[in-house]
């Protein structure tokens, strides 16, 4: 068969954009004339297997995504308890949530704070870390381990109760603390530090991130350090000409994909805090869910996840158009 | 001379960073695993992890402390759920990756596009139409909200497998079709075998996903019968008293040891899955 495919090294959203005849036309090799017959008079059926293969996940598609996406928007604008069929208010969902809700407006602060806290840290650290490592030192593997395992475990419910005791009045942290002769606070009884100490939780799962980076300062090409070294440049310039601009892909992939993942936190402000004290912990995610789960308004919570499709949707462009040319081909 | 040195040093000062580090990171972890051998007043008395004495107690108390429903319960629940949820993506992604990596077929780059947009989609924007239908089908609190649409494609894993796909070389189809193989024999006698090892990433995120994903669960299972591991921690954090954290932690770490055996065993195909994809973890 001569079904053209894009080779490695193109990005994805723009796989098998060249169509048929340029992969036909490109085919030079003498048995190019006989395949690409054969392959003409096989495609219609080709073509319905193909679409075999794609069936489960297009029914998924449909049934669990594309499907749920459309009937959110509409019971977006309904009223809807589950119970009793939706009933049409119109915009009045919106108008709440953008005009009144008080607890729409906290919890967005509260997220956004979230982020701003913990995407840096985790950003440089997992930077920091990652070169460290490509100093290629003896027991790369064994660091790359346990530097892994909070991102290993850090969203289950173990690490969350783990997190409440540490930061607990009692627990580790103001134990630790104690033995330099600070007395600590009781950090989750407190807006402030219950948000920093969730935000820890978060940065403390670099792992992932760390890896992606030591994956990315793989690709940048060994002759870029040597030209800049014969020319004198410092470590210092190195870093900042070469490195910093050569991952500057990778850096925006993470940092997006930490930013959606900022807005899905739920496990963690639930188990840790229950949104509190005085809702400093309402995240988003934990905002949606009582809203749909514990008062049952299904179609207020419907508006917010729209809210959050939006939201999402403009990041994911950004990574598309800007950090397309991450995507690091093994093969 | 001095060069050699500056480097020496260099990797010493790298090493002992790297350790320091390291050690403060997991230091967690280690007050959590040792924790649970502690009484729990000790727990409360001192910040080493190191117990002063070394007690078992807290084990059969956290796993029995909920009348009638021992830990293991919850252990064998969420083994059946990640389980077949595991099953499910790998099968159902490797032939939806094979229909992307080795066809031609009208509007292949547009559904693929889709396939990437959808892997950035947060639960909760399809999860209120999602409930009302597992609602109306009558699954709530039952296990099929969580393992079935693992039978559809996950597109992280389609993504991966697609992109190992790829890399074989296209002189193998040619080479099974001159034998007389058909689109299905070639999958299952010739690709199938090559990708064994995306398939094992695959299988152990899809695992480990499921094993910590405590948000599905709880909306979807609301009888402590069939409670998972992640509701069963927190029924047991609601059922003993307040500070007793030596049965919690040692709960707690019984139920990180699947993902550790994971992690230590097969590592080499968890970093794998996230280099090449940026896995979320």
């Amino acid at each position: 068969m001569t079904s053209p495919r894009t080779g490695p090294g193109a990005p994805p959203g723009h796989s098998g954009k060249r169509g048929d005849s340029v992969a036909v036309a490109t085919t030079t090799s003498a048995s190019a004339k006989a395949r690409a017959e054969a392959g003409k008079a096989v495609r219609p059926r080709n073509e319905k297997v193909a679409y075999l293969f794609l069936s489960p996940w297009m029914f998924g598609l449909l049934v669990f995504s594309l499907g749920p996406i459309l009937v959110s928007l509409y019971l977006s604008f309904t009223n809807y308890n589950l119970l009793q069929p939706p009933k049409w208010i119109g915009l009045q969902n919106y108008v709440h949530m953008f005009t009144q809700s008080q607890l729409f407006a906290t919890s967005l602060v509260d997220t956004l704070e979230y982020i701003l806290i913990s995407v840096p840290i985790k950003m440089i650290v997992a930077l920091a870390i990652a070169l460290l490592l490509s100093l290629e030192v003896k027991g790369i593997g064994v660091y790359r381990t346990v530097y892994y395992v909070p991102s290993l475990i850090g969203t289950s419910v173990a690490v969350a109760y783990l997190w409440q005791q540490m930061f607990g009045p009692d627990g580790l942290i103001n134990k630790g603390l104690a033995l330099v002769g600070i007395h600590g606070p009781n950090w989750l009884a407190e807006p402030r530090t219950a948000l920093f100490t969730l935000a820890m939780l978060q940065a403390w799962q670099f792992g992932s991130a760390m890896m992606i980076f030591v994956a990315g300062l793989k690709q940048i090409p060994e002759s870029l350090y040597e030209a800049a070294i014969v020319d004198g440049a410092g470590r210092l310039y190195r870093f900042f000409r070469i490195t910093l601009p050569m991952l500057s892909p990778v850096i925006f992939f993470n940092l997006i994909m930490s930013i959606i993942n900022g807005f899905t936190q739920f496990t963690q402000g639930y188990i840790v805090t229950d949104g509190g004290p005085l809702n400093a912990t309402l995240f988003f995610a934990l905002y949606l869910y009582e809203e749909a789960f514990n008062f049952q308004n299904m179609g207020y919570a419907s508006a917010l996840a729209w809210f959050l499709l939006v939201l999402v949707g403009v990041l994911t462009f950004l990574v598309f158009k800007f950090g397309s040319r991450y995507v690091y081909y093994e093969s | 001379m001095t060069g050699t040195l500056r480097t020496r040093r260099g990797i010493f000062l790298a090493h002992a960073v790297l350790i320091i580090i390291g050690f403060f990171l997991i230091y967690p972890v280690l007050w959590m695993v040792f924790g649970s051998f502690k009484p729990t007043n000790e727990i409360f008395s001192s910040a080493s992890f190191w117990p002063r004495h070394w007690t078992l107690a807290n084990y059969p108390q956290g796993w029995n402390a909920i009348p009638g429903l021992p830990f293991g319960t919850f252990i064998l629940h969420s083994l059946l759920v990640s389980c077949l949820v595991s099953v499910g993506t790998v099968l159902s992604s490797a032939i939806v990756a094979f229909g992307f990596a080795r066809f031609t077929f009208r509007g292949k780059s547009i559904l693929f596009g889709i396939m990437m947009i959808t892997m950035m989609l947060p639960t909760q924007v399809t999860l209120i139409p999602q409930y009302a239908m597992f609602h109306y089908l009558g699954w709530i609190n039952t296990y099929y909200p969580l393992i079935v649409p693992a039978f559809f494609g996950s597109p992280f894993f389609i993504f991966l497998i697609v992109q190992f796909i790829r890399g074989l070389p296209k002189e193998l189809d040619e080479a099974a079709k001159i034998d007389g193989c058909n689109a299905f024999t070639l999958f299952v006698r010739v690709i199938l075998p090559l990708i064994v090892p995306a398939l094992i990433t695959t299988a152990i995120f899809s695992f480990i996903w499921c094993w910590d994903d405590f948000f599905s669960q709880l909306i979807y299972l609301n009888s402590a019968q069939k409670f998972t591991v992640p509701l069963g921690l927190e029924s047991l954090a609601n059922a003993v008293a307040q500070e007793e954290w030596g049965p919690l932690f040692a709960m707690s770490t019984v139920s990180l040891i699947p993902l550790f055996l994971i992690f230590f065993f097969l590592q080499k195909y968890v970093v794998r899955g996230i280099a090449t994809t940026g896995l979320r973890g």
